[in-house]
């Protein structure tokens, strides 16, 4: 019996010292790996906790409240003219999806140590896995976002098509920065706890609670480099109406997340080399 | 179609050890580190560490449908060897060719969550150990079954019992197939009956033309599903070839050569005031000491000693025992040149000859002793002096035959057997073997 795939070029195994190299064809045929990997961190998650995916709603709606709360009657930020809790809620979809995101895929390589020194699969799935598994609770989010909408009387319009290309944006952003995270990570466990402070200063340094308006004119271009800044403002233009964003602000915002997201698969692919021999 | 499963060559794996891989958790640590090299002048970004050759130059081929064995002390660089092939981790040099998929099994239960159930995690497990959704669809049922726990298909693997765990575990494991198949010490898990069924099952799979290789630190279990053996020390190929002369090297190397035991003080000798013993040696029948025995072979045990008052009728015993301790027999010398007759002084090789399919696979410990047959004056009697490893084989012509898994039984004879068939309906006759006029 001839082995099925004997006409197949048989694996080499040996020292890669090209870091560029990234095996897209091998990522697609794991593509189920991928897949079974995200849908067990989503299972995962809410297994035996009583209140299950409702989570995924208690989060945002807690932070929706106390932002509500301190930023708009007590600090009294402009929002666009739109009501607080709509023009928050819009930003903190595609935030609280970077920063579940950022949380667990940052930690991912390390938190599955296990597979890593037993097991084969391009190690750059574990990152991705992690961003992917947000999703789940993003629609849970957005669907109640539909709720308040309907509840302030406001129908969503044609732009509403924008979202999933958003969505596309957010978790490439989430994964370029996990790349360096989770790669960081491995070596020294610092990340770990560095990453909600970093989260934390992103989120004010992002439109979440206040509008861009705000945000002066001289500063906008260093502002915009930050892709959370074009994303934000895309949601609310999508969701909510109001002024489209700039093609300046958008340019900047995408340019920066395709650049971190390259460097950040170079960086990983070099980096994962060693990662059985170090985590 | 190629005739080479596995290639390897020149590999090479060095690891960092000393500063910087074990110390450098922390950012500040390697800060801190860097800082100082800079202050001494070192070199802020030198890699000079100490470093450790877990393999060396190590090279062979591997012609499909072989099961190739690797053995070696802890340290040896089996696991390294074993993690390369995987992909787990990089060579430093040299390279390896793998024909056809390959699968690699160096834990059990690698990727099982203990929140999720039975059913989610033979999916994950399965996608995990390189098997595609459509395959796991396909053989679910059996794996279920092979792993016997159809009632606890949809309970979290979490509230299993560890035998169910581990059966469910392997049970996926035993369902890949690969032609190419890596093994690390996994079958070491598990209730002597369910690791039948896996071996009986991984078995199938060598007979199917697929290559495996296996690392254990079970002789008995490497004897009898490898027929080649590699044996790496410190790194490199020691040996290579036939698994029971390779095994057999190791063997000696390991433990010192229990094989043998050699008095060369007289005084400090085991002895009475008739006789002292001098030596006890296993070995076989061509004469070569070895404590590795084919469970096939005749093999001898040599008793020598030095009688120093002639005129007594001597009696020798052997006695063996297992691993359990369990007296097998004990026999006493019956060669009839000289039963009952006084000896002179001299030296004595008295040797019993052990028939090949006698003993069971496993560690056998041989207590030697001597007696005065009048009066029975016991002028020694050592125990375990010396031991040796019967190992059986899947060549099908020992008592085994083709079954692969754990044997019972602290004998293993190799019997006759037969079986007489006749219609439905009609009696029986009995086969008669002695006194026919057939």
């Amino acid at each position: 019996m001839a082995p099925a795939n004997a006409v197949l070029s048989p694996t080499v195994i040996e020292s890669r010292r090209n870091s560029f190299y990234l095996n897209v064809q091998e990522l697609w045929d794991f593509r189920e790996l991928l897949y079974f990997l995200a849908w067990r961190d989503m299972k995962a998650r809410y297994a035996q906790t009583v209140l299950g995916v409702a989570w995924a709603i208690i989060q945002p709606l807690a932070a929706l409240v106390i932002f509500t709360i301190v930023f708009s009657l007590w600090a009294k930020l402009p929002s666009d003219g739109l009501p607080y809790p709509l023009f928050a809620y819009a930003a903190l979809l595609p935030w609280t999806l970077l920063a579940r995101s950022l949380e667990r895929s940052g930690q991912s390589v390390v938190a599955e140590s296990n597979l890593v020194k037993k097991v084969y699969f391009p190690r750059v799935i574990l990152p991705i896995a992690s961003t992917l598994a947000g999703v789940i609770d993003f629609v849970i989010a957005f669907a109640l976002f539909l709720l308040l909408m309907a509840w302030y009387g406001i129908a969503p319009t044609w732009k509403v098509i924008a979202i999933p290309m958003l969505v596309l944006f957010t978790l490439g952003t989430s994964l370029a920065v996990s790349l360096w995270l989770s790669a960081l990570n491995v070596h020294y466990r610092d990340v770990a706890g560095a990453i909600p402070l970093l989260t934390q200063l992103w989120m004010y340094a992002s439109p979440v609670v206040y509008p861009l308006a705000l945000v002066p004119e001289q500063w906008r271009t260093v502002y915009s480099l930050n892709p959370m800044a074009g994303i934000i403002e895309g949601f609310r233009w999508a969701l909510l109406g109001g002024a489209a964003p700039d093609t300046r602000t958008a340019m900047l915002s995408a340019s920066a997340t395709g650049i971190l997201l390259i460097f950040g698969l170079i960086f990983f692919n070099r980096m994962s080399r060693t990662f059985s021999d170090v985590v | 179609m190629t005739d080479i499963s596995v290639k390897v060559e020149h590999l090479s794996k060095q690891y960092l050890i000393g500063v910087r891989q074990p110390s450098y958790h922390t950012l500040s640590d390697a800060l801190v580190e860097r800082l100082r090299r800079l202050v001494s002048m070192r070199g802020f970004f030198s890699h000079s560490q100490e470093t450790f050759w877990a393999l060396k130059d190590v090279s062979f081929e591997i012609k499909p449908g072989e099961v190739v064995g690797i053995i070696g002390r802890n340290g040896a660089g089996k696991s390294t060897l074993l993690k390369i092939l995987s992909r787990i981790t990089e060579p430093t040099e040299g390279r390896a060719l793998l024909h056809g998929r390959v699968s690699s099994l160096l834990e059990v239960g690698t990727g099982f969550h203990p929140e999720l159930t039975g059913r989610d995690n033979v999916y994950l497990s399965g996608s995990l150990l390189g098997m595609k959704k459509a395959e796991i669809d396909a053989k679910f049922d059996e794996i279920v079954a092979f792993a016997e726990i159809e009632k606890f298909i949809d309970t979290p693997v979490k509230r299993y019992s560890n035998g169910m765990f581990v059966r469910l575990a392997f049970a996926v494991a035993a369902h890949l197939e690969p032609e190419i198949l890596i093994l690390d010490e996994v079958l070491a898990v598990g209730d002597s009956r369910f690791q039948k069924k896996c071996l009986n099952k991984m078995e199938d799979v060598g007979k199917h033309g697929r290559t495996i290789l296996f690392v254990s630190h079970s002789m008995p279990a490497v004897a009898r599903i490898c027929k080649r053996v590699i044996l790496l020390e410190d790194g490199v190929v020691r040996m290579d070839g036939p698994a029971h002369q390779v095994i057999a090297t190791y063997m000696g190397s390991d433990v010192g050569s229990s094989a043998v035991r050699e008095w060369s003080d007289p005084t400090t000798a085991p002895q009475g005031e008739i006789v002292r013993l001098r030596a006890v040696r296993v070995r076989t029948e061509e004469g070569r000491v070895t404590d590795a025995i084919d469970i096939r072979q005749p093999f001898g045990i040599d008793m020598e000693y030095e009688v120093k008052e002639g005129g007594h009728v001597l009696q020798p015993f052997f006695r063996f025992t297992n691993e359990e301790n369990v007296c097998l027999f004990c026999p006493p010398d019956l060669d009839p040149s000289w039963r009952g007759r006084p000896r002179p002084a001299g030296r004595y090789i008295t040797t019993v000859w052990l028939p090949g399919n006698l003993f069971a696979e496993g560690r056998i410990f041989v207590d030697v002793a001597l007696c005065v047959l009048h009066g029975v004056i016991v002028q020694f009697h050592e125990r375990n002096v010396v031991s040796f490893q019967v190992l059986d084989t899947l060549d099908g012509d020992s008592a085994r035959g083709d079954w692969a898994g754990e044997m019972e039984g602290v004998l293993r004879p190799l019997l006759k057997w037969t079986t007489t068939f006749t219609q439905a309906g009609e009696h029986p006759t009995l086969v008669v073997t002695k006194g026919s006029n057939v």
